[in-house]
C-alpha cells in the first residue's frame, strides 16, 4: 500500500518534524516500510502560462508556433499538443527547470526556437493521461508556480500488505495517520463528515437475508450530479498511491477506500431500489463491471435489485448497473461483510479485488457510517449542487462484542523487563484511540471498534502497544535470572553425529539430503518399484506422491546421478521414512540412516566386504559390539536374492546390508556395482552400549599358531571362528586371517591363533592341546586341515 | 738423534693418503698399530737405544702411535662421510608439489551449520530436541493459537496426507509437545531452554529461492520471569555467537498468532554496514529471525499456567543461514545430491573467529 505524507497531514499536524525520521519510526512501531518516493522533485520551474498567440508551423503538420505569457515575460513555444487554443492557461516547463527527468533548455524545434515546454499531467508526473497538454482553470494567476497550484510535492512511502494482514485499521490512510500521531505524540484530527439530512420519505429498502455473513449494510441515495470529473489534486493523491482516476464517482469512493479503508460502491440509483443480500440458491453466471462472465456458487454472497443480482458482495459490482460518465443519481452502499466469506469467495472465483483484500481483514463495522459522511462531504464540496435524496439505511446485522481489558502496572513490568511510566502507558494507549481508566494502579482499557474485531482481544496485546510505541530500540536489555541447570544429553543426537563423522572422516563419503517422498519416474529408470505407503494429498507432481518407506532408493538415484564426480563414492543420509501406519492409522514414522557405496568399475565384491567393515566398525565404534548378519529373503524388487543380509546387534534386527539385483544394476551403468546399507536409527539408538573393559595387557611372550584349513561349501567364517570360540580360553588373544585361497574350486583358508598368558611363559604343549581341541570341534562341522 | 719414528710417520702418511676404502684403512691401521705391527717393531728397538736418550726416543714412538690412531680415525670418519654422502648424492629430491589423491568425506552444509548454532545453545544451556516431520493439525496449527479459517493458514501451503495428518511446515509445530515433556520440570523450578531443528515442508513451487523442504530451527525458553528485554538480549547475544562477531539488532512488530507480541527481527547489512547495498534492498538491515513472547493460548494448550509462566520463541532460517554463511545462491543446490557441489562441504564443524566468512 502507498501512504502520501500530504494526507496524512490532513489529519496529523506534521510540522517540525523530520518525516523520514518519523516514517522509520513507523517501520519500527507499526509495518515495514519498503520504499519512500519523494514526489515532485522532478518537476521544478514550471509556471502557469497563457497562450496569446497561435501559428502553423510552416514545416510541420503537428507543430504550432506558441507565443506564452509566463508572467514575467512572453516566451516562444514550439509545441506539439493537439489540444491547444489561444487564451488557455497551460502548465509552461521554462529554461532551467525540470520535468520528465530531463532540463527544459532553449533549443532550435524544426527550425524555430522554443523557450520551454508545455506539459501534459504525464509529463508532470500526476497522471498517466498524455492526449494532450493541461488545460488549468482560467482564474490563475500567469507565471505563479505550478507547485503553489497543485500539491505536487509530497512523500509516498510505501508497505508491505503482507505485514498488514493483522490490522485492517491500518488499510486506509486515516488508520495510518493514527500511528503517526501516536509516534509524533500529537492529535489526530477528526474525519471531516457531510450533512446526511434529508426531509423526503424516500428510503432505500435493505433486506439481509444471510445475516451470518453481514455485520453491517448503510446506504444512502445522492441525485442531481452533475459533475463527471473529479478535481485534479484527488486525482493526484489517488494516482500517487496507485489508482487511476475514472470519473468522479469512481474516484470519489476509491479516495474514501484509500482514505478509511472502507470500501463503497456507487451504485446507478435507477438500478437500485430493493436491495437485497443474500446467497443464490443455486450456481449463476455474473457479469461483473470488469466484463468478464463468472460462475459463482451457491456460497457466494450478492448483493440483489429484489431478483437482480447487481453485484459481488465486498469483490466487484455488477457490469448492468455500473456508474456511467453520465449517471446523475447514485445509490452508495457502505457495507461490512464476513471477512472468511470474503475470503473463500474471492478465491474460489480467483479474483481479488483492493475491496476484498481489505474486507478480509475483518474490517471495523463502525466504519460503513464514516464512509457514508465521507461520501456525501466529498461529492458535495466537488459539486456543490448534489443533494442528499434518500434516508439513511442502516442495517447493523451483526455486532463485534466490545472487549475491556484490566491489568496493572506489575503486569507491564514483568512483560517487559523494563519500567515504562504510567503517564506514558496512558498517553501511547490514548493516542492509539484506547479508553484508558486508570485507579489505585489498575488499568481497565476499553479497545476502540476498529481494534476489536481480532487484533487486540487479551491483555499481552496491550503489552504490543505500549511497547512498539515506547521503541524496541530504547529498551534496555538484560540477561534472564532463570538458574543455570545442566543440560540432559541426548544420546541418539551423539550417535547420530558420531556416524556422520565416522562416515566423513574415516570413509570418506559425502551426507545428501533427499526429499521424505518417492520420485517414481527417477525410481522407474533404475526398475525400482515404489511400494504402497501413505500419500501426499496435494503435491504438484503425482509421480512424487507416495512417502518413501527406505531410504535406499532415493540414493540409490542420487548415486547414479553423480557418475561424472569420481569413480569411486559413497553417500549417506540420515533421514526420515515413513514404515506404513500404526493401529491409530497415523504415520510410523522411523529415523534411518542410508549410505549408498558406488563403484563404477564394477567390483561388487569389494564394495560389500567394505560395506561389512564399514558397519561392524560403526557398531563397534559406538556400542562396543559386534554386528551379526543372517542372509534373508529380499525386502524390495532391487535387492540382490543372494546377497542381502539383515543386520543384527544383540539378537535385534537394526538394518539391512544388500547388492542390487542384477537386473537393476545393469540399469546403474554398464559396468558399475553399487551396495547399500540401511539402519533403523530408532532401534539402533535404543540398543545398550558397552562401556570399555579394560584389561592389563600381558607382558609375557604370545604363542602363535597357524592352521590352514579347506572349507567345504556353505561353511561361513562365523562356523569355524566358533571352533575356538567355544573354548572360552583365556590365553587366546586374538585370531586373524592371514591367507584365503581357492584353486580348482576348493577354498582354503589361514588363520593366526595368537596365546599369551598373564602369569607365565605358554608351553607348547599347553597351546598344542587347545589347537587339537579346535580341530576336533572343527571335525564336528567338517572342516579339515589343508594336505 | 732416533730417526727412525719420523720414518714411519712419513711412510705412514704416504700410504694413508693413497687410502680410499674402509677396509685399507683396517689394514693400514693393522700393519702399523697391530702385535706384529711398524710401531710395535720400532717398540722393540729402544731397547737398544742408550739410557739418555731413551725417553726422547720412547715419546716419539707414542707420538707416531698417536698420530696413526689420529689418522686412522679421521680417515674412517672422512670415508664413511663420504658415503654418506653417495647415498645423499644418490637419493631423489622428492617433489612436494605433485598433487595427492586426497579422498575427503563431506557433510551435508545444513549439518554444519546445524552443528555450530547447537554448540551455541548448548553453551547457552539449552537442550536440543527432535521432532518429527510428520505431525497433526493439531500440532501444527491449533496449539499454535492458529485456528481454523485463520489467513495464516493461507500463509503456508500444507502438504496434507492419506493419513490426516500433515507435514511439518514449521518448527514451531514441535512447541506443545516440548512444552509439555518439560512443563512438570517447569514446576519444579527448572526453566524451559530447548531448540528443535528439523526439517520442514511447504507446497511452493521450487525456484533459486524456495524449496518445498527446508531446515528451521526453533528455540524457547520459558521461566517465571522473562521479558521482552530478556528476548532482546539473547538474541542479540546469540546471533553475535553465531555470526561470530558483535551485531546490531533491531525489531519490528511482527505477526504471528502463536507469539503477542511477535517480532521480526533485522540484523544489520554486515556487506554495507548499514549503510544500504543490494544485498540488504538498500535498507541497511537483513529480515533474519520471526520472534516474539509466547502468546498466553499456546501455553495454556500445553497445560501450562500463562498467569504464572511466562516466555519467548524465536525461529531461526537454517537453510537460510547456510545459504548466507557460504554464499550458496541457489536453493536448490542442498537437496540436489550433487556431489560436485555437495563435496565442497569439507569443513570442520567449527570455525575460528578470525577465519569466519560473513554474509
Amino acid at each position: 500500500m502507498f501512504v502520501s505524507i500530504n494526507w496524512i497531514k490532513d489529519y496529523v499536524d506534521l510540522s517540525g518534524l523530520d518525516i523520514k525520521k518519523l516514517i522509520n519510526s513507523f517501520t519500527l512501531a507499526t509495518a515495514e516500510v519498503e520504499d519512500i518516493f519523494v514526489k515532485g522533485e522532478d518537476v521544478q520551474n514550471v509556471v502557469v502560462g497563457e497562450i496569446l498567440s497561435i501559428e502553423d508551423h510552416p514545416n510541420s503538420k503537428k507543430l504550432h508556433l506558441l507565443k506564452v505569457d509566463a508572467g514575467e515575460k512572453v516566451c516562444n513555444i514550439v509545441c506539439g499538443a493537439p489540444n491547444v487554443a489561444v487564451g488557455q492557461k497551460v502548465a509552461l516547463a521554462l529554461a532551467g527547470g525540470r520535468v520528465c527527468g530531463g532540463e527544459i533548455k532553449v533549443a532550435t524545434v524544426a527550425g524555430y526556437e522554443s523557450e520551454g515546454m508545455c506539459c501534459s499531467e504525464k509529463e508532470l508526473g500526476l497522471s498517466d493521461d498524455n492526449s494532450g497538454i493541461m488545460e488549468l482553470d482560467k482564474s490563475l494567476v500567469n507565471g505563479t508556480n505550478i507547485k503553489d497550484v497543485f500539491p505536487i510535492d509530497d512523500i509516498v512511502f510505501e508497505v508491505d500488505n503482507k505485514s498488514l494482514t493483522n490490522r485492517p485499521d491500518l488499510w486506509g490512510h486515516y488508520g495510518i495517520a493514527r500511528e503517526f500521531a501516536a509516534l509524533a505524540g500529537r492529535e489526530l484530527k477528526p474525519l471531516k463528515l457531510g450533512d446526511l439530512s434529508y426531509d423526503g420519505d424516500e428510503q432505500i429498502s435493505v433486506t439481509v437475508g444471510r445475516e451470518d455473513l453481514v455485520y453491517r449494510y448503510s446506504c444512502i441515495k445522492m441525485d442531481n450530479i452533475t459533475k463527471n470529473k473529479s478535481p485534479l489534486d484527488m486525482r493526484i493523491r489517488l494516482y500517487y498511491c496507485g489508482m487511476r482516476g475514472i470519473n468522479l464517482l469512481a474516484d470519489v469512493t476509491n479516495y474514501i477506500m484509500l482514505e478509511i479503508g472502507q470500501p463503497t460502491h456507487a451504485f446507478d440509483a435507477s438500478t437500485m431500489q430493493n436491495i437485497v443480500v443474500t446467497t443464490p440458491k443455486e450456481k449463476m453466471k455474473f457479469k461483473t463491471l470488469d466484463g468478464v462472465e463468472r460462475d459463482i456458487d451457491e456460497e457466494t454472497l450478492m448483493i440483489w435489485n429484489g431478483e437482480t443480482p447487481t453485484g459481488i458482495a465486498g469483490i466487484m459490482g455488477g457490469l448492468d448497473s455500473e456508474i456511467v460518465d453520465d449517471t446523475k443519481a447514485v445509490v452508495l452502499e457502505s457495507a461490512n461483510f464476513d471477512g472468511v466469506s470474503i475470503r473463500k469467495s474471492s478465491s474460489r472465483l480467483g479474483h481479488r479485488t483492493d475491496a476484498s483484500a481489505r474486507y478480509e481483514k475483518m474490517l471495523d463495522p463502525e466504519l460503513t457510517l464514516a464512509a457514508v459522511g465521507r461520501f456525501v462531504e466529498l461529492v458535495k464540496s466537488i459539486d456543490p449542487d448534489a443533494k442528499v435524496a434518500s434516508k439513511l439505511t442502516d442495517a447493523y446485522v451483526r455486532k463485534y462484542p466490545e472487549i475491556s481489558l484490566s491489568f496493572d502496572k506489575k503486569y507491564v513490568d514483568r512483560y517487559t523487563g523494563i519500567d515504562i511510566s504510567d503517564e506514558q502507558i496512558m498517553r501511547t494507549l490514548t493516542l492509539l484511540g484506547f479508553g484508558v481508566d486508570f485507579a489505585d494502579g489498575n488499568y481497565t482499557v476499553k479497545v476502540p471498534s476498529w481494534r476489536a474485531t481480532k487484533d487486540v482481544t487479551i491483555k499481552a496485546d496491550i503489552i504490543e502497544e505500549i511497547t512498539r510505541i515506547y521503541g524496541y530500540d530504547n529498551f534496555e536489555i538484560t540477561t534472564t535470572r532463570s538458574p543455570l541447570k545442566p543440560v540432559p544429553n541426548d544420546y541418539s543426537r551423539l550417535e547420530d553425529a558420531e556416524i556422520q563423522d565416522l562416515l566423513v572422516k574415516r570413509y570418506c563419503m559425502h551426507e545428501v539430503h533427499s526429499y521424505v517422498w518417492c520420485d517414481g519416474r527417477k525410481y522407474k529408470k533404475l526398475g525400482i518399484e515404489v511400494q504402497d505407503n501413505v500419500k501426499v494429498l496435494n503435491i504438484e507432481n503425482s509421480d512424487n506422491g507416495i512417502l518413501r518407506n527406505s531410504m535406499l532408493p532415493t540414493l540409490l538415484v542420487m548415486a547414479s546421478e553423480n557418475k561424472d564426480f569420481a569413480d569411486k563414492y559413497g553417500i549417506f543420509e540420515i533421514g526420515r521414512v515413513v514404515d506404513g501406519t500404526k493401529d491409530d492409522g497415523s504415520c510410523n514414522e522411523r529415523k534411518h540412516l542410508g549410505v549408498v557405496l558406488y563403484d563404477k568399475s564394477g567390483d561388487e565384491k569389494a564394495l560389500y566386504f567394505k560395506a561389512v567393515e564399514m558397519v561392524n566398525t560403526i557398531v563397534d565404534v559406538i556400542k562396543k559390539k559386534k554386528a551379526v548378519y543372517n542372509k534373508i529373503a529380499p525386502e524390495q524388487n532391487w535387492q540382490h536374492p543372494k546377497n542381502t543380509a539383515e543386520i543384527t546387534v544383540d539378537g535385534k534386527k537394526i538394518g539391512v546390508l544388500c547388492a542390487m539385483h542384477p537386473a537393476n544394476r545393469a540399469k546403474l551403468d554398464k559396468t558399475a556395482a553399487a551396495v547399500c546399507v540401511e539402519f533403523d536409527m530408532n532401534v539402533f539408538n535404543d540398543i545398550s552400549a558397552n562401556g570399555i573393559s579394560f584389561c592389563e595387557p600381558s607382558t609375557q611372550q604370545s604363542t602363535y599358531y597357524d592352521i590352514s584349513l579347506v572349507l567345504s561349501d556353505g561353511v561361513k567364517y562365523s562356523d569355524i571362528a566358533a571352533s575356538w570360540e567355544k573354548l572360552s580360553v583365556s590365553e587366546l588373544q586374538s585370531a586373524r586371517v592371514i591367507d584365503t585361497y581357492e584353486k580348482d574350486g576348493v577354498k582354503s583358508i589361514t588363520v593366526r591363533l595368537v596365546f599369551a598368558a598373564m602369569d607365565r611363559t605358554l608351553e607348547m604343549e599347553e597351546v598344542q592341546g587347545w589347537i587339537d581341541s579346535v580341530l576336533a570341534n572343527l571335525a564336528e562341522i567338517g572342516v579339515t586341515l589343508k594336505a | 738423534m732416533f730417526e727412525k719414528p719420523a720414518e714411519l710417520k712419513k711412510l705412514f702418511e704416504e700410504k694413508i693418503s693413497a687410502v680410499s676404502a674402509t677396509a685399507e684403512v683396517e689394514q693400514l691401521r693393522i700393519e702399523f698399530l697391530g702385535k706384529k705391527g711398524s710401531v710395535a717393531a720400532l717398540m722393540q728397538e729402544l731397547r737398544n737405544i742408550p739410557n739418555d736418550q731413551k725417553k726422547e726416543a720412547g715419546q716419539a714412538i707414542n707420538d707416531v702411535k698417536q698420530f696413526v690412531e689420529n689418522a686412522v680415525a679421521e680417515k674412517l670418519e672422512e670415508l664413511r662421510k663420504l658415503e654418506e654422502q653417495k647415498l645423499i648424492d644418490a637419493c631423489e629430491s622428492y617433489d612436494e608439489s605433485m598433487p595427492t589423491d586426497n579422498d575427503i568425506g563431506s557433510y551435508h552444509p545444513i549439518t554444519l551449520v546445524r552443528r555450530e548454532v547447537e554448540n551455541i545453545f548448548l553453551s547457552m544451556g539449552f537442550s536440543i530436541e527432535d521432532y518429527s516431520e510428520i505431525t497433526d493439525d493439531y500440532n501444527c496449527f491449533e496449539a499454535l493459537n492458529i485456528p481454523k479459517h485463520h489467513p495464516a493458514r493461507d500463509m503456508q501451503d500444507t502438504y496434507y496426507l492419506s493419513s490426516g495428518q500433515l507435514l511439518k511446515t514449521h518448527t514451531s509445530a514441535a512447541q506443545n509437545t516440548i512444552l509439555r515433556k518439560y512443563k512438570d520440570s517447569l514446576e519444579n523450578g527448572n526453566p524451559i531452554r530447548a531448540i528443535f531443528p528439523g526439517r520442514c515442508f511447504r507446497n511452493e513451487k521450487i525456484d533459486a529461492c524456495h524449496e518445498n523442504t527446508f531446515f528451521q530451527m526453533e528455540g524457547i525458553m520459558v521461566d517465571k520471569d522473562i521479558s521482552i528485554s530478556n528476548l532482546i538480549y539473547f538474541m542479540k547475544t546469540m546471533l553475535s555467537e553465531v555470526f561470530q562477531r558483535d551485531i546490531t539488532v533491531r525489531l519490528r512488530p511482527g505477526f504471528f498468532p502463536f507469539v503477542e507480541p511477535g517480532f521480526e527481527l533485522d540484523i544489520q547489512c554486515s556487506i554495507c554496514g548499514g549503510k544500504g547495498c543490494p544485498s540488504c534492498k538498500d535498507s541497511g538491515w537483513l529480515e533474519l529471525c520471526p520472534c516474539g513472547m509466547i502468546h498466553p493460548n499456546v501455553l495454556t494448550a500445553a497445560g501450562i499456567d500463562p498467569e504464572k509462566y511466562i516466555g519467548f520463541a524465536f525461529g531461526l532460517g537454517m537453510t537460510r543461514l547456510a545459504m548466507m554463511r557460504y554464499g550458496v545462491k541457489d536453493i536448490r543446490v542442498f537437496n540436489s545430491g550433487n556431489l560436485k557441489a555437495l563435496s565442497q562441504f569439507t569443513e570442520k564443524s567449527f570455525t575460528k573467529p578470525e577465519e569466519s566468512k560473513e554474509a
